[in-house]
Parts: C-alpha cells; sequence; structure tokens
C-alpha cells in the first residue's frame, strides 16, 4: 500500500514483471533484425547528408544501393566502407553518388577488422555531436533556467512554413509556452525517406527535416535568452524513419520526440517488426542525447471508449516503459501519455479523470507524464470546450502531470487562431494561480481508490494474456484499439532485413556499450 | 412563421449578436476604433468593444457586443441538400449490417505516379483527419489501402481479388491535368472489367477535383477538397443501399 491510491504494490510489481515478460520476446525480435531506417541512421550518423536532385537522400541512394547488391542482413557499415577503401573516394557522400549512378561494386569481405574500425570511426564522430548538443543543452538549462513550476505547458504550432512556424513557436514562448511541438504534415510518418532543407509547404503541418529542426532550434534558443527560461522544443519520431528522424534530433537538439512503441502499427498500418526494430534504435539515439520521448497512449482513447479501454493505456504505458528502459532510457526521459477523454456527459466523470490520470502518476512515479486534453467531445461549441478544458487543467494540477499539453477550445474547427492560444493559456494560467497547489489538500476517497485499482487489474488481466499470447499475435488480434495488425502485413515491411552472422552495426555497439 | 427575424439577445426583435476577432493592431483607443469601425461595417451599430486583450505587442483581441441591422429572410434560404443522409458511425456500421449482411469492402489507391498518399491515409486510416477516424475504424468495413503508384490494372485485379463493393482513388498530383487522364482511364478499365451490375462503386477525391464531373469522368462520385471520412462512409452505405 502507498501513495494517495493505496495501490497493492505487489500488484504493480506483477504488472511490471507480466510487462517485461510479453516485452522480451520482442526485444529478441529487434536484436535479430535491422531495417533500411536503421542503417540509413548509421550513415548519417557517419556524416552522410544532403539528397539528389529529385530530394531523394543520399543515405536512401546508397542503402538501396548495397541492399540491392549484397542485401542489408550484414548491416550497410561494412559494405560501404569496404568500397570507400577500395574506390579510394575522399567522403561517403561522393560514394553515395557514385553508387547511385550504378558505378559502385558492393561486397563482404571475408575479413572486416581495418573496415570496422574505419566505420566506427565515423560513426563514433556523428555520436560525439549528439553528445555535445546534450552538454549544450544542459549549459544552456543551468543558464537560462527550466520552467520555474510544473506541469510544463506544451503548445503546438503547424503552419505548414517553417517560417510561419518560428515567429508563432516565439510569440507562444513568450506567451508561456515551455514545450514547442511542431507538428508534421500529415503523411509524413508513412515516407520511408526523410525530406531535406527548409520547407514552406505542408498538409496541416510542417515537414520534419533537419534544416527545419535547426532552424526552429536556433530561434527558441534566442527565445530561451529574452525569457530567462530555456524553451524546449518537440518533433516526432513516429513512422517509417524513427531511426533517422531521432538521429537527425539528436544533432540538432530536440528536447522531446513523441515515439510510441504500438502507434505506427495500430493508427498507421506499419509492419509491426519494422515499428519494434525501428523503435529500439531511436530510443538507443534518444537514451543518448538526452531527449524525453512522449508516448501516444491518448491516442486509443480517441479510437476506444475511454473508460471501457483504460486499462488498455495503463497495458501500453507498462510496455513503453519496459522497452525505454530495454533502449537505455531513464525515467525522467519518459513522458508516458494519457488523456482527458471520458465523455463528459457521463456522471462522475471528472472523479473517472482523476482517477486515471491518478493511477499513471503513481505507477511512474518518476516519469514525467505528458497530459493530453480532450479532443474527442471537443463539438465545436467553444464555450463549453473552454470549460472542459478548465477541468483538464485541474485535473492535470491536482494529479501532478509533468507536461500538459495545452487544449484548444477551438478542437475539432480550425488550427488555433491566435487568440486561441491565448485564450487557452489565460486558462491554464488561471488554473495554475487559482489551484496549482491544491494537490496538498486533495485525498481521494473510495470512489476514486477502487476504480484506479480496477483500472490496474484489468490491466494485470490483459498483460497476462498478451503474455501468453504474445505481443506480436495480441496485436495481430486486434487487442489495442480496434486494429488487428499482423506481423507478415503492413507498410515498410520490406525494409526490414533478418541479421545475418558477422551482422555490424558501429552505431548500436557504441551506444550499447559493447565497444 | 414571420418573413423576417433579427437575432435575438433577451428581447424578440433586438438584434444583439456577439462577435470576437483579432486585429493586427497594438492595443489601444485606437485599436478599439477600429474594432468598432469593422463591426459597424459588418452591420453592428451600435456596437461597444465588452473586452480588449494584447496578444503580444502587434494584435489585439477584441469582445463586441451590438445590435445588427440586418435582416433575415428564412423563406429566402436555399439550403444545398447533399443527396445522401450524413450518418454517424454507428449508424454506418448498422446500415451495412442490415443492408449487406457483411463487411462493406473498401479497396483504396493512389494511381498513375501520384506518390501522395495523404487524402487516401486521411480517409482510409484509422487516424483519419480533422478528428474523424477513417474507414478502418468503422468494425463493418474491410478497407485494403494499396498505398501509391498503383497500376490501374492491378488496382482492377485486387477489386477482383477482395470483391471490392467500393473502389477509392486519390488524386494529388495535377499536372498536365494528369489526374482526369488517371481517372478516366481507371473509370474505362473498371467498365471493361466488370459486367455493369457487378462494377465496384468508383469513386475518387482529390484538392484539385470538380464534384460536378463525376459523370464525365464515368465515376459515380467526386469529393473535393475538405472531406472527411464519415462523409465517404455514409455515401457508400447510400450508394451500395440503392443498388
Amino acid at each position: 500500500m502507498s501513495g494517495k491510491l493505496g495501490l497493492d504494490s505487489a500488484v504493480v510489481a506483477e504488472a511490471r514483471r507480466l510487462a517485461a515478460a510479453a516485452g522480451q520476446p520482442v526485444v529478441d525480435l529487434a536484436r535479430q533484425h535491422t531495417t533500411v531506417s536503421v542503417e540509413r541512421a548509421v550513415l548519417r550518423l557517419a556524416g552522410v547528408g544532403g539528397a539528389d536532385p529529385d530530394g531523394i537522400p543520399w543515405v536512401n541512394r546508397l542503402v538501396d544501393a548495397v541492399r540491392e547488391q549484397v542485401g542489408l542482413g550484414h548491416g550497410v557499415a561494412v559494405p560501404v566502407f569496404d568500397a570507400l577503401r577500395r574506390e579510394g573516394h575522399a567522403d561517403l557522400t561522393l560514394l553515395a553518388q557514385k553508387a547511385a549512378a550504378g558505378s559502385v561494386r558492393f561486397e563482404v569481405p571475408e575479413k572486416t577488422g581495418n573496415v570496422r574500425s574505419a566505420a566506427r570511426k565515423a560513426v563514433r564522430a556523428g555520436i560525439a555531436r549528439i553528445d555535445q548538443r546534450r552538454k549544450e543543452r544542459d549549459r544552456l538549462v543551468r543558464r537560462h533556467g527550466d520552467p520555474p513550476r510544473t506541469p510544463w505547458v506544451y503548445l503546438i504550432v503547424a503552419t505548414g512554413d517553417i517560417y510561419e512556424d518560428i515567429p508563432q513557436a516565439q510569440a507562444a514562448a513568450r506567451a508561456g509556452a515551455d514545450v514547442i511541438a511542431v507538428i508534421r504534415s500529415t503523411g509524413q510518418s508513412l515516407l520511408d525517406y526523410v525530406p531535406e532543407g527548409a520547407t514552406r509547404e505542408g498538409f496541416a503541418g510542417t515537414y520534419a527535416t533537419q534544416e527545419n529542426f535547426r532552424l526552429m532550434r536556433a530561434a527558441l534558443d534566442d527565445t530561451s535568452r529574452e525569457v530567462g527560461r530555456y524553451v524546449r522544443l518537440t518533433n516526432y519520431a513516429s513512422g517509417l524513419c524513427m531511426p533517422e528522424i531521432a538521429t537527425l534530433a539528436g544533432l540538432e537538439r530536440l528536447d522531446m520526440m513523441l515515439n510510441d512503441s504500438m502507434y505506427g502499427i495500430l493508427f498507421r498500418d506499419i509492419n509491426p517488426i519494422r515499428t519494434f526494430v525501428d523503435q529500439r534504435f531511436s530510443r538507443q539515439i534518444h537514451a543518448r542525447a538526452g531527449i524525453v520521448i512522449n508516448t501516444g497512449e491518448d491516442n486509443y482513447l480517441t479510437t476506444a471508449d475511454a473508460v471501457d479501454a483504460a486499462h488498455t493505456v495503463t497495458v501500453s504505458q507498462l510496455l513503453n516503459e519496459y522497452f525505454a528502459h530495454e533502449a537505455g532510457l531513464a525515467d525522467w526521459q519518459l513522458g508516458l501519455g494519457h488523456a482527458f477523454e471520458i465523455n463528459p456527459d457521463l456522471p462522475e466523470s471528472f472523479r473517472l479523470e482523476l482517477a486515471h490520470a491518478l493511477l499513471a502518476r503513481e505507477l511512474f512515479p518518476d516519469a514525467p507524464l505528458k497530459w493530453m486534453p480532450p479532443t474527442k467531445h471537443m463539438t465545436g461549441d467553444v464555450f463549453r470546450g473552454n470549460l472542459l478544458n478548465g477541468f483538464f487543467n485541474l485535473a492535470g494540477m491536482l494529479t501532478g502531470q509533468g507536461i500538459l499539453l495545452v487544449g484548444m477550445m477551438t478542437e475539432a474547427v480550425v488550427t488555433p487562431w491566435l487568440s486561441d492560444r491565448d485564450i487557452a493559456l489565460q486558462n491554464v494560467h488561471y488554473v495554475r494561480q487559482a489551484a496549482g497547489n491544491l494537490h496538498e489538500d486533495f485525498t481521494p476517497g473510495r470512489f476514486i481508490q477502487e476504480r484506479a485499482a480496477t483500472v490496474l487489474g484489468e490491466a494485470v488481466d490483459l498483460l497476462g494474456k498478451i503474455r501468453d499470447e504474445g505481443l506480436l499475435e495480441a496485436i495481430a488480434d486486434g487487442t489495442f484499439g480496434i486494429m488487428r495488425r499482423p506481423a507478415d502485413r503492413g507498410k515498410g515491411l520490406d525494409g526490414v532485413a533478418r541479421r545475418e552472422p558477422g551482422y555490424y552495426n558501429p552505431a548500436q555497439d557504441i551506444l550499447e556499450g559493447t565497444t | 412563421m414571420s418573413t423576417v427575424v433579427r437575432p435575438y439577445g433577451d428581447t424578440t426583435g433586438d438584434g444583439m449578436v456577439q462577435l470576437s476577432f483579432t486585429l493586427p493592431l497594438p492595443a489601444g483607443k485606437r485599436g478599439e476604433g477600429a474594432a468598432l469601425q469593422l463591426a459597424g461595417k459588418m452591420g453592428v451599430d451600435p456596437a461597444m468593444v465588452v473586452h480588449s486583450r494584447a496578444i503580444g505587442e502587434q494584435h489585439t483581441f477584441y469582445v463586441v457586443y451590438g445590435r445588427v441591422n440586418h435582416l433575415v429572410e428564412p423563406g429566402k434560404v436555399v439550403v444545398a441538400e447533399r443527396d445522401y443522409p450524413l450518418l454517424s458511425a454507428k449508424e454506418i456500421n448498422a446500415a451495412i449490417r442490415a443492408r449487406l449482411r457483411r463487411k462493406l469492402v473498401v479497396v483504396g489507391a493512389c494511381i498513375g505516379t501520384d506518390a501522395h498518399t495523404v487524402g487516401i491515409d486521411a480517409i482510409l486510416n484509422v487516424k483519419g483527419i480533422a478528428g474523424e477516424k477513417g474507414l478502418e475504424y468503422y468494425r463493418e468495413c474491410r478497407v485494403v489501402n494499396l498505398g501509391a503508384q498503383v497500376s490501374v490494372p492491378d488496382l482492377v485485379e485486387h477489386a477482383r481479388a477482395e470483391k471490392a463493393d467500393a473502389v477509392l482513388v486519390s488524386q494529388v498530383v495535377t499536372q498536365r491535368d494528369a489526374h482526369l487522364h488517371n481517372t478516366r482511364e481507371m473509370s474505362a478499365a473498371f467498365r471493361e472489367a466488370f459486367p455493369a451490375a457487378r462494377r465496384p462503386l468508383l469513386v475518387v477525391g482529390g484538392p484539385r477535383f470538380d464534384e460536378l464531373m463525376a459523370p464525365e469522368l464515368g465515376v459515380d462520385r467526386i469529393f473535393g477538397r475538405g472531406t472527411t471520412p464519415r462523409e465517404v462512409a455514409s455515401y457508400l452505405v447510400h450508394a451500395v443501399g440503392a443498388r
């Protein structure tokens, strides 16, 4: 018995044990495979950048050429650095250009010692840049300071044009946002390459590119100096290019990344194996870069009922926690997600929300939970929406959430206007000022305690079922959300390869500390 | 019913309205005057700025109340009626169960060289668009999303193999009218491959289509910019039921 909910510590331990047992086979699977995006991330760390005249990145051209000739099973590091040595090219990008033209022969040499050390040296330089970026963040946080209180206020910009996003993000930070998220263009998660350069056209969001990351981070550095606190920047790793986007985020000092273990599978129909392999590598990069991940449990509640499916959120949080720890992420880096999505017409809906939010808080006491606002029951009635957001904010304060995504009363009406953001922030500020420390006086009674225990119990039952069936089978059976996603289907499966004996990935070796 | 009405505040005929907007002007007397000027041009007279608030240094938000001098004539309102009812997800699933007694099979693709799956994914993926879930979310729909750059013969073959009730094609690229050529090629191929009564419903969508061109392009329905999954699903239920 502990905390305000009096959760049974034996049940909590059982839940964690089952999550580990369910997750372990998937980790083993991830260790046995690689993907085009993992290999492209290795090349990005080794310094390959830029794109061909059609906008296809050189890392794609190079990985495709290697895959065509010798397959991916050995990793690309050895064949690429072997070809670099044999052909005597000065740099990898030149080699990529030659390879794209079909004039490079790749092979897997028998003796790989020298080639491996050349690859390791190049990749180590990339990882050293990520390390420098992390130190730089630490320095800037010391200089400008963290937000003076929690929850951190998280605001979204999404114009499609990076040069419009920048002034909006800066205005949001001046108005009190602690974290800025740049929403990606619809459909980027299904692109099997990362677009290049600064972009000015997107569909309901702005493309995640290295240059866009750099531009926004530089702008927010200026604003951090101006407002006297370090303003964090968020983007989205999930999708077919998770490892590469994670790498670019590390190289450009992003501070948070959306990175869910199952979102791509369930909501984007990305192949499950592709997702788990990519996810593991991307999280190893995030761990190294000191990036806080945000997981996507809120999405379950937008498809399923927020009361009936409350335990699926808990299950997913526990799985996300297991996969994150396995990849080297510390508790302070786990922005586990959940949301205020119970139908407001349901009697006692606010008490149920408090029970669910407090359950997450007490299950993951050291994680900066990501608290997501109502979207499903925002109807276009902006007045009621603002009231609902006030209750959402209050629940966030009462239950000690770490990151609060600011709800917009114009959700489902328009992408937020300047005034919508301002009104939404006033809502947050009012609740924080009026009730910021109310958690000290808040002691839940039986209703909330029992509800939390019920949800936890259901989560344990479901985890047991997943452990027995296997996670991949559970996903194939439609256990999460309502989607059936078999392991042999979905997008990006053709980019998965089984690792051969002698597979070499210098980045993963460095990240796992085996070299 | 009276032939003329006015907005209702707390007394019949008082004409009171409330509006809010932001002007790119600093807060102050001049800004408030500008807000009143805008209200006046909108037919609100007299108008009161009841609240103004600076948003940064360059913008100000206003809430205005006032009496609007326009008259509303309900008898002259013309409503563009949708020729099918817009149903909820629950109603759509129930209608499919009642009418087909099996799942509704939808095959979707981007055809030709078009690699922009954003439209088809917005309609089909669970993620959906603008807060509405895609067709995959509907329990009674079986969705086969073939993705981008699907050839017309492949699409016909998949539609046949899956016994598709409807084929959804998205076309974003419009260079040299590619979307129109591709759509005509697609509809001709389906006409050739299926007897009229067995042909799946052909639906195309994209931001540059004219929704009135369906007969000319040989398809059953065209959806333009801003279409939501629920509209498409409601149409499919309606059209499949009509057959």
